[in-house]
């Protein structure tokens, strides 16, 4: 168990090293000079001297060669140093952690929101004995998936602060400033948890096991939650962690059409102006959070089905 | 128990049936519409006593024991019929009054002990839930009840078994804590679903007779259904045999099998293999024993790694020092239980995995550790025939491309003598050649085993292996597949490695029998004397636990 999780940490470290070098990489290619577009929002006209951008050039090493910087970048970004982000001259690491808060208040709300309502909706459509009731509750999630996340967005704005003056179209405030975003980036991860594990769950229900339950006497919703519901819940998590990178993403999204200052702002700003230092620190945090996940996930497999070993050869498996 | 079997031995029944089933009527939705499964079923279940349903897949046996308490599958439905269970009918019965005697009055022992305990919940939970669904005890007291029912249901060591999960049980354990779940509640009627088919013999047997023991000390009555008329014969006191939905013949069990009076009854007593152990098909064609041996296998170790480390062994050796000839013409047939290291010996033989140790002999060259091209020139002389022909076809080629796929890995000739090829070996295993454009769903179990005989004939191998390739068949399908194998074995010379757990099957086809036991062979001789004159106490234990051995040899007398 220790040694396996070591190794999962090892491979994270991996991970991590991967995402900041391919970003290091694309972001080098990419047309375009930060250090003339921080010019240009620095002095307000578009006659820089020519001298003063070389200047910043060597200031940030922009000038030396692509790996000397890489190598300077790498060195710094393992002890926690990002640099300082171009547009504003603030350190990355402080202009993220002060924009985590709300983006972690988000998406967590939204994952809970996304488990709750996507696996109650795959419950109950596969317990209801009302034919009408399960192919409509069965006909949502893909719903859900297909429409555009924005779209959803300005329609619940519309709805709910709009016309029924429930909650508030934007702003960062507290928990009524949080239910419609959080609902918003909800309704797409939602409908796929949904998807998972109805049909995992029709899956468990034609098991041989339910059928032994059933000859014991069992009523219908013990069968469903306390038989079906936990064989067919490890699909469902493994969907689950690979949605939080989904969130981390729609984030992006809906706290722009919300207007709150989240991590997603941060990186839409940084992507705008191609402040490289703060895109960068966005990436590595977004693996970084994205592989903590999955490692808790792998983790939770065992404690859901005892055939799962985690095994020190370095990963889950059947025994 | 003994006075009351007396009374119903000639079939005059005095006490009023415990179940009791008259013109029964179930039919499944399909897309094709509604298909009959059971048709006007009259079925009579005595307190006390077994009643066993004997019939060939899709006769209906099993829907009707599952109609009893309505646990069909959700696209079943029952039509006409009634049910009656002490004062119940339960065809008409609410769902939440058919609650209150499933578990509790009739208990169900399913069909698959590997697939039937919920994977994630305790042995012990999952009797207990029973006792506690019909408030047979409290949340305090019902996980020591549950170790109580575990240890009368024979589960050595109860209390440790009750913490484990399904997973770390055998087969035979698993069925017992089915068991368990089914009498905890002391029911009167058990329906035992071919209880034992998927265990190996020996365990069959034990269970089969603890749960024997169980109801006649209880007084439980059970509805036991089985392909396995050997089975049937040795447990129940009335026969009812089932054929397309309809019960063809039911009576005393001792009367059925002295005198048959159906064609289908007849039929099937004469084509269950265990019951007919004396009739032997070993083809006379001895070829002269001085020739060269085909394969020769000698000390052969195969050593598997096992996961976990720490406490126990580190290695498992599947096979351990395993030695044998075949010569051509002939087959050789190792039998043995799960485990026993048989399969694994054919896949060393075949190099679908490498030894440990030993050496295989093909044919004089030695292939222990061929590689590349040398194996792909075994691949085209040695062919294999599977367990499970409902898996092994490919379910989007057509019959004509499943034949011929060896000639093409092989290209062997042109489209035109590969499809007359394959046309010639359809024809070969009696199949029409109308059927090379056909898909295997469209086929039954049997017809698909020709099948894939006919692929594994289609590079005129010099060897065939057989891994239990009548197991998954119905008993008068057996008869006919191993009759094909040893006419195509008189026609070709070809030699088999017959992989089998059924020591009846064997004697019908095999030259020489390998009896293997942890991956040892512990005997070997030709099946006459190793029936007659078994040397090794595990052969004597294999040869006590065949079915149907405790009524006399009935079916020599009727066919």
């Amino acid at each position: 168990m220790r040694r396996y999780v070591i190794k999962r940490l090892a491979q994270a470290v991996g991970v991590l090293w991967a995402a900041y070098t391919v970003s290091f990489l694309v972001l080098d290619f990419l047309p375009g000079d930060p250090v003339t577009a921080m010019a240009g929002a620095g002095m307000d006209s578009g006659d820089v001297h020519p001298a003063r951008l070389a200047a910043l050039r060597h200031e940030y090493g922009f000038d030396k060669p692509i790996l000397v910087q890489y190598a300077d970048y790498l060195g710094r970004a393992v002890r926690g140093d990002f640099g300082d982000a171009v547009s504003t001259g603030r350190p990355v690491t402080s202009t993220l952690a002060d924009a985590l808060p709300q983006t972690l208040q988000l998406t967590g709300a939204a994952l809970l929101l996304a488990v709750l309502l996507g696996g109650g909706l795959a419950v109950v459509a596969t317990y209801t004995s009302l034919r009408w009731l399960r192919q409509l509750l069965l006909s949502l999630p893909p719903l859900g998936v297909s429409v555009p996340t924005f779209w959803v967005g300005l329609l619940l704005v519309e709805a709910f602060s709009f016309r029924l003056h429930w909650f508030p179209a934007f702003g960062n405030d507290g928990l009524r400033d949080l239910v419609l975003p959080a609902l918003t980036l909800a309704i797409p991860t939602g409908a796929l948890v949904a998807q998972v594990l109805a049909k995992s769950l029709l899956t468990a229900l034609d098991q041989a096991y339910v059928e032994t339950a059933r000859a014991k006497g069992a009523g219908r919703w013990r069968v469903h939650v306390r038989h079906a519901l936990r064989n067919a819940s490890l699909p469902a998590l493994t969907v689950v962690g690979l949605l939080v990178g989904q969130l981390v993403a729609g984030s992006v999204v809906v706290e722009t059409v919300f207007s709150r200052d989240g991590l997603g702002r941060v990186t839409a700003a940084a992507v705008t102006v191609q402040d490289l230092p703060v895109v960068q620190g966005v990436v590595v945090f977004g693996a970084l959070i994205f592989v903590a996940t999955n490692l808790v996930v792998d983790l939770v497999y065992p404690l859901l089905d005892p055939r799962i070993v985690v095994a020190s050869g370095g990963r889950a498996s059947f025994a | 128990m003994a006075a009351m079997t007396d009374e119903h031995e000639n079939g005059e029944d005095v006490t009023t049936p415990l179940l009791e089933i008259r013109g029964l009527s179930v039919s499944y939705r399909t897309r094709g519409g509604t298909v009959p499964a059971v048709r006007g079923v009259d079925l009579d279940v005595l307190p006390g006593q077994v009643t066993a349903v004997v019939g060939e897949s899709g006769s209906g046996k099993s829907t009707t024991a599952h109609a009893v308490t309505r646990l069909l599958a959700a696209n079943g439905q029952i039509d006409a019929g009634t049910i009656r269970f002490g004062r119940h009918d339960l065809a008409s019965l609410s769902e939440a009054e058919l609650r209150t005697v499933r578990g509790a009055r009739i208990g169900l022992v399913p069909q698959d002990p590997t697939v039937s305990l919920n994977p994630v919940k305790r042995i012990g939970e999952q009797v207990a839930e029973v006792l506690r669904i019909h408030g047979l005890a409290t949340r305090r007291s019902a996980p020591a009840e549950a170790i109580a029912v575990l240890d009368r249901a024979g589960l050595p060591d109860a209390a440790v078994r009750a913490r484990q999960y399904p997973h770390e049980l055998s087969g035979g354990m698993r069925q017992r804590a089915l068991i368990a779940i089914a009498i905890a509640a002391k029911p009167e009627l058990i329906i035992a679903d071919e209880p034992t088919s998927a265990l190996d013999v020996t365990v069959q047997r034990v269970i089969l007779d603890h749960l024997q023991r169980l109801t006649e000390e209880s007084g439980t009555a059970v509805l036991l259904v089985t392909h396995d008329l050997g089975v049937a014969a040795d447990r129940a006191q009335r026969l009812v045999v089932m054929s397309q939905g309809k019960v063809v013949e039911a009576g005393p069990t001792r009367d059925i099998l002295a005198d048959p009076q159906d064609e289908y009854t007849r039929h099937l007593l004469a084509s269950a293999p265990s019951l007919t152990t004396t009739r032997s098909r070993t083809p006379a064609a001895q070829p002269a024993p001085e020739t060269a041996p085909l394969v020769e296998v000698r000390n052969l170790v195969k050593e598997f790694r096992l996961p976990r480390a720490g406490d126990g062994p580190r290695t498992l050796r599947a096979v351990d020092d395993v030695s044998f000839t075949l010569h051509r013409g002939h087959t050789l047939a190792l039998v043995g239980e799960s485990g026993s290291g048989k399969s694994t010996t054919a896949r060393l033989l075949l190099r679908l995995t490498d030894t440990s140790a030993g050496q295989i002999l093909f044919d004089g060259t030695d292939v222990t550790a061929a590689r590349g091209a040398r194996v792909r020139e075994l691949r085209r002389r040695a062919q294999l025939v599977y367990q499970n022909p409902y898996a092994s076809l490919d379910p989007r080629f057509s019959i004509g491309e499943v034949i011929t796929e060896p000639l093409r890995a092989f290209k062997v000739g042109d489209r035109a003598s590969r499809l007359t090829r394959a046309r010639d070996l359809l024809d070969r295993v009696a199949l029409p050649a109308a059927t090379l454009e056909r898909r295997p769903a469209e086929l039954s179990g049997g017809q698909r085993q020709r099948v894939a005989i006919a692929r594994a004939l289609a590079l005129s191998p010099d060897l065939v292996v057989c891994d239990e390739p009548v197991s998954a068949l119905d008993v008068s399908v057996q008869a006919q597949v191993l009759d094909l194998l040893a006419e195509l074995q008189a026609d070709t010379g070809v030699a088999y490695l017959f992989i089998s757990h059924d020591l009846a099957v064997v004697r019908q086809i095999a030259h020489e029998v390998a009896v293997m036991r942890a991956g040892r062979i512990v005997e070997t001789g030709p099946p006459e004397e190793l029936f007659t004159r078994p040397r090794h106490a595990y052969t004597r234990e294999l040869l006590a636990a065949i079915p149907g051995q405790r009524v006399s040899s009935p079916a020599s007398t009727t066919s």
